[in-house]
């Protein structure tokens, strides 16, 4: 484990991808994420390993948007921001620690699924500097090897390709099978989420990235005022802890979802919740971050029944 | 804007230069020195002696000129980044008698915009495609750029470009000279008066040729970055013409017989 | 006897960038000692040799100059109007301007 650093979350992503052992990467400049770019052109190295790491710094938008930190990208990023039934496993940090730690979290992931991961980040966590200490990199137990891989066909095998074209509908089902259980295994085993206060919450508010952080703050403000709150929040989008919700979902008296976006992953939410307890949506969007005092006004608007300024009525 | 009042007082004066009223009057983001702020001028002086200020869409791209439509004061579009020459062909096929031109950076023409570039050259869209080229990306903090030039630092070259790890600095106005789509390309520069000038007939000459139907225009201004070269305008100017000028030779490179 | 110009500058608008400086062929501009709102050095005009070329208009990037310069061609009276002209034309003028 290295010293604590204080370093930008651009830079600790690409420090850890180093001490991964990323071996290629590919970007282009844009902010706030162009650090990661440069970061890497000047430290990188190269090591032996083949993984297939996105990393998305959200800024705000649509379109070209703001240079803002915004989670607009949430649904781009966990439904499909692509052609056809598949998922990503997403990672969500909410510090410029995480944004190190998941990185090998992340190549892990993604050798042992044989799947692609993304880092769903913002353009605050990409820009702000924090303490972050690296540790070791040491691969997974268990991480399968890699006979497909195009290397070069010696003569003691068939040739290897790699394709995403399959004609045969039938074919093409079969490929869809095995990627759908592939992904009931992952949801099964990787599934992420951190609980803060919510053991006796009367009141859940469920949030990922640096919107947590703010709701975490709203909750301890809250539970100074004598209002029971508890914050779920997802480490990981897909898979995204429906179980985690639901349960808490059975127990409290409301649910509020607080986001940088127009209301995303409140659906999640909402679908995991199935109408045991009511779900408010707290957003702020073009790269505005909310505040732990709105956060608090909101949920106290839903603890007291009276209607905030910043709901949607979704 | 404040006006100081001259040393001498303006008795039997005439003027004989100012500001075109087709700038608008937003002060430029741009940082000091640089050349967009001189292009952006002489472009709409062009426009403002040709009279076709209603008659003119600009298409702005993603880089430091994305703010473009603040300054000029014609209508514009933004562009996703790399697409400006596909929104102003968008533009001509719709409303073929308005006189449309794309403003690009080196990255937005020739990095993610390369294959709009040359579709739109070899389509020989009745455009004037203005081309800026300072060898960086100056929006993003002074990455390196298809155009930066062999063992030139920048903040993703930290140690000078190599052939290996980044090819060769790539001469978009020669390829793009080739295709018989395009009427006129020429290569320009700002940083002396005549230079400017020379900027000047290039410009007015696109304009007739769009006017007669001739094909695409291609003017390349190689220009500075003082910020992203991390000089100050003068050092930059001079860093130019001493470096970038043997690769990028100023003159006209195709020209309509 | 050498052409008078001079020239304004928008202070406001003036970055300090120094290329009008450069570009004056007469050495007649120069960076204030004041700055501006915006904290640049603007440009002025330091001597009175302005002959307003517009060399330092021409290279600015915030068009933040404005040039004057006196007419002298203002003071000139056309002697002929010639048209109409198929090949090389020979002009005599018959008055006081050809026996001073």
């Amino acid at each position: 484990m290295s010293d604590a650093k204080l370093m930008k979350g651009n830079e600790a992503l690409a420090e850890a991808a180093i001490r991964a052992g990323c071996n290629a990467y590919f970007g282009y400049p844009i902010t706030p994420q162009s650090e990661i770019l440069e970061y890497l052109a000047g430290e990188g190295r190269k090591r032996g390993m083949i993984v297939l790491l996105v990393v998305n710094v959200n800024r705000g938008g649509p379109g070209l948007g703001t240079i803002q930190p915004s989670q607009g990208d949430y649904f781009q990023a966990t439904k499909g921001g692509g052609h056809g039934d598949y998922r990503l496993i997403v990672l969500a940090p909410a510090s410029v620690q995480e944004m190190a730690d998941f990185v090998f979290d992340a190549f892990d992931l993604a050798d042992t699924y044989r799947t692609p991961v993304m880092i769903l980040a913002d353009g605050a966590l990409g820009q702000m500097m924090e303490k972050v200490a690296f540790r070791d990199y040491v691969p997974a137990e268990h991480i399968p090897p890699k006979p497909w891989a195009t290397t070069g066909k010696p003569k003691a095998r068939e040739r290897n390709i790699i394709t995403s074209l399959h004609i045969e509908p039938e074919k093409m089902e079969q490929i869809n099978l095995r990627l759908q259980e592939k992904y009931r295994r992952i949801a099964a085993a990787e599934t992420r989420c951190e609980h803060f206060h919510t053991d006796d919450a009367e009141y859940l508010l469920v949030a990922y990235g640096l919107a947590a952080r703010i709701a975490q703050g709203a909750v301890e403000m809250a539970r100074a005022r004598g209002i029971r709150a508890g914050l779920l929040r997802p480490v990981t989008l897909f898979p995204w802890p429906t179980a985690a919700v639901r349960t808490l979902a059975g127990r409290v008296k409301g649910v509020l979802v607080v986001e940088m976006n127009a209301g995303q992953m409140v659906e999640d939410v909402r679908l995991a919740v199935e109408g045991r307890t009511p779900v408010s949506f707290h957003g702020r969007m073009g790269g505005i971050i909310p505040s732990p005092d709105e956060v608090l006004a909101a949920l106290e608007a839903m603890a007291g029944e009276r209607v905030p300024q910043h709901e949607e009525a979704l | 804007m404040e006006r100081q009042a001259a040393v001498q007082d303006l008795a039997g004066l005439e003027c004989v230069y100012e500001r075109p009223g087709t700038l608008t009057d937003t002060r430029l983001h741009y940082c000091p020195g640089c050349g967009h702020g001189v292009v952006h001028r002489v472009l709409m002086e062009a426009i403002e002696e040709l009279g076709i200020q209603e008659t003119t869409v600009g298409v702005a791209p993603v880089g430091c000129s994305v703010f473009a439509y603040n300054y000029l004061n014609i209508d514009m579009q933004e562009a996703a980044h790399g697409r400006a020459s596909a929104v102003a062909t968008a533009v001509k096929r719709i409303l073929p008698d308005r006189y449309v031109f794309a403003y690009q950076g080196d990255g937005d023409l020739a990095a993610i915009g390369t294959a709009e570039t040359i579709h739109t050259a070899n389509r020989g869209e009745n455009i004037l495609v203005v081309f800026i080229n300072n060898a960086i990306y100056g929006m993003t903090g002074g990455q390196m750029a298809p155009t930066t030039l062999l063992g030139m630092t920048t903040t993703t070259s930290p140690a000078g470009r190599t052939v290996e790890t980044a090819g060769y600095p790539l001469k978009i106005t020669e390829i793009v000279a080739t295709l018989p789509g395009v009427c006129y390309a020429s290569r320009n520069s700002v940083h002396t008066p005549g230079a400017v000038r020379h900027l000047k007939k290039a410009v007015l000459k696109s304009f007739q040729y769009q006017k007669e139907k001739r094909g695409m225009c291609f003017i390349e201004v190689v220009s500075n970055c003082p910020s992203g070269w991390k000089m100050t305008p003068l050092e930059a100017n001079r860093w130019m013409a001493e470096h970038m000028f043997p690769l990028y030779p100023p003159g006209e490179l195709k020209a309509p017989k | 006897m050498p052409i008078k110009g001079t020239v304004a500058f928008a202070v406001e608008t003036c970055k300090g960038c120094e290329l009008c400086i450069d570009a004056c062929p007469q050495e007649s501009l120069a960076l204030s000692q004041e700055i501006n709102l915006q904290g640049y050095h603007y440009a002025v005009l330091v001597k009175d040799n302005c002959t307003g070329c517009v060399n330092c208009a021409l290279v600015c990037p915030d068009a933040v100059i404005t040039v004057y310069r006196e007419n002298r061609k203002k003071d000139r009276v056309p002697v002929a109007t010639i048209s109409n002209v198929r090949g090389n034309v020979t002009v005599t003028l018959d008055d006081e301007r050809k026996n001073p």
